[in-house]
């Protein structure tokens, strides 16, 4: 009986550890994960134009993804609203960057809902990964 | 003097024996007859919350709020617009960090601002912390030249810019530091 306690206790302990873990990642292997659902091989100069894309807010003004992360890549950037400092999105000068594909994700889904209204797409992903690893 | 030292024996296994009916449930009378009694808030330890949470604001203790608002604020329709920003949260994550919230809600606490916040709160399970009672009466002298008009404060939202200790839950007057103006004494 206390076995299969202690057996229920660790399955749900690392059940909890498992929901926060990281998944390790690269860039080249981000662009490997986003290619398989990409038709045309990843553009920085595309990325660019959709980093810099001005898209209406519901509050009237104009968003863009520098409204956060700020003009220069290799500088932080500060939250519009909230002030919280964003770190630099420059892998030269954050080697944390592009390293863990979970956190990855959930900034895209957030930021992309957030500045186009709408999730973007694989292409989009890597197009986008891709000026950003030119920094 | 033997009598004094049966009487103080006696006076222990008393305490120590409502001490254990207290613990066994969480009403007003087990809060009332309970050792457990603790200053301030239960601070944070959950590592989770800490980085969903925390990297974009303050990580405010679940003992702030009721798990009536916890579950309010943590569903996903309601992070999508997290007052405004998107704070989608993978389902796992989400279960996970309810259920840490739900834990240590300000009803299950015996710390006595989660007290405080609950007797003030009555049934209600406001959004915002900021729209507890008891926190509205706490800030009520301090004036808005200090807070909303002060560049390095701008909101009731930023415990920790003013409340030096926050990150671990304590919020004692002792503890301010507003910025631009120091100290807070009454």
């Amino acid at each position: 009986m206390h076995r299969l306690l202690l057996t229920l206790l660790l399955l749900l302990t690392s059940v909890t550890v498992l929901a926060a873990a990281k998944i390790p990642t690269s860039l080249p292997k981000l662009f490997d994960h986003y290619a398989a659902d990409s038709a045309q091989p990843f553009d920085a100069e595309r990325g660019k134009a959709l980093w810099l894309k001005q898209n209406p807010a519901e509050d009237g003004k104009m968003r863009d993804c520098t409204t956060c992360h700020g003009d220069a890549l290799d500088q932080s950037g500060k939250h519009i609203k909230t002030g919280k400092v964003v770190d630099p999105m420059a892998p030269s000068v954050n080697k944390e960057r592009y390293t863990d594909l979970k956190k990855v994700e959930k900034w895209f889904k957030r930021n992309c809902k957030w500045t186009f209204g709408r999730e973007c797409t694989a292409q989009e992903k890597g197009d986008i990964l891709k000026y950003l690893s030119l920094h | 003097m033997n009598m004094v030292r049966m009487g103080s024996g006696l006076l222990l296994l008393m305490l120590v024996g409502v001490a254990g009916i207290a613990s066994a449930d969480d009403g007003f009378y087990s809060w009332l007859l309970t050792l457990d009694r603790k200053g301030e808030i239960a601070p944070l330890v959950n590592e989770t919350y800490k980085e969903e949470c925390g990297s974009c604001h303050f990580p405010y203790q679940p003992g702030l709020l009721p798990s009536g608002s916890w579950k309010k604020l943590l569903s996903p329709s309601a992070l999508e617009d997290h007052f405004g920003e998107n704070a989608e949260l993978d389902e796992d994550v989400r279960l996970q960090l309810l259920a840490v919230l739900e834990k240590s809600a300000a009803e299950t606490s015996y710390y006595k601002r989660s007290r405080k916040i609950m007797a003030s709160l009555k049934d209600a399970t406001p959004l915002r912390i900021t729209e507890v009672p008891y926190i509205q009466r706490a800030h009520h002298e301090v004036p808005a030249r200090l807070i909303k008009k002060n560049d390095k404060v701008k909101s009731l939202s930023y415990c920790d810019a003013c409340h030096q200790k926050a990150d671990k839950g304590i919020y004692d007057d002792d503890t301010v530091s507003i910025p631009g103006h120091g100290a807070w004494t009454w």
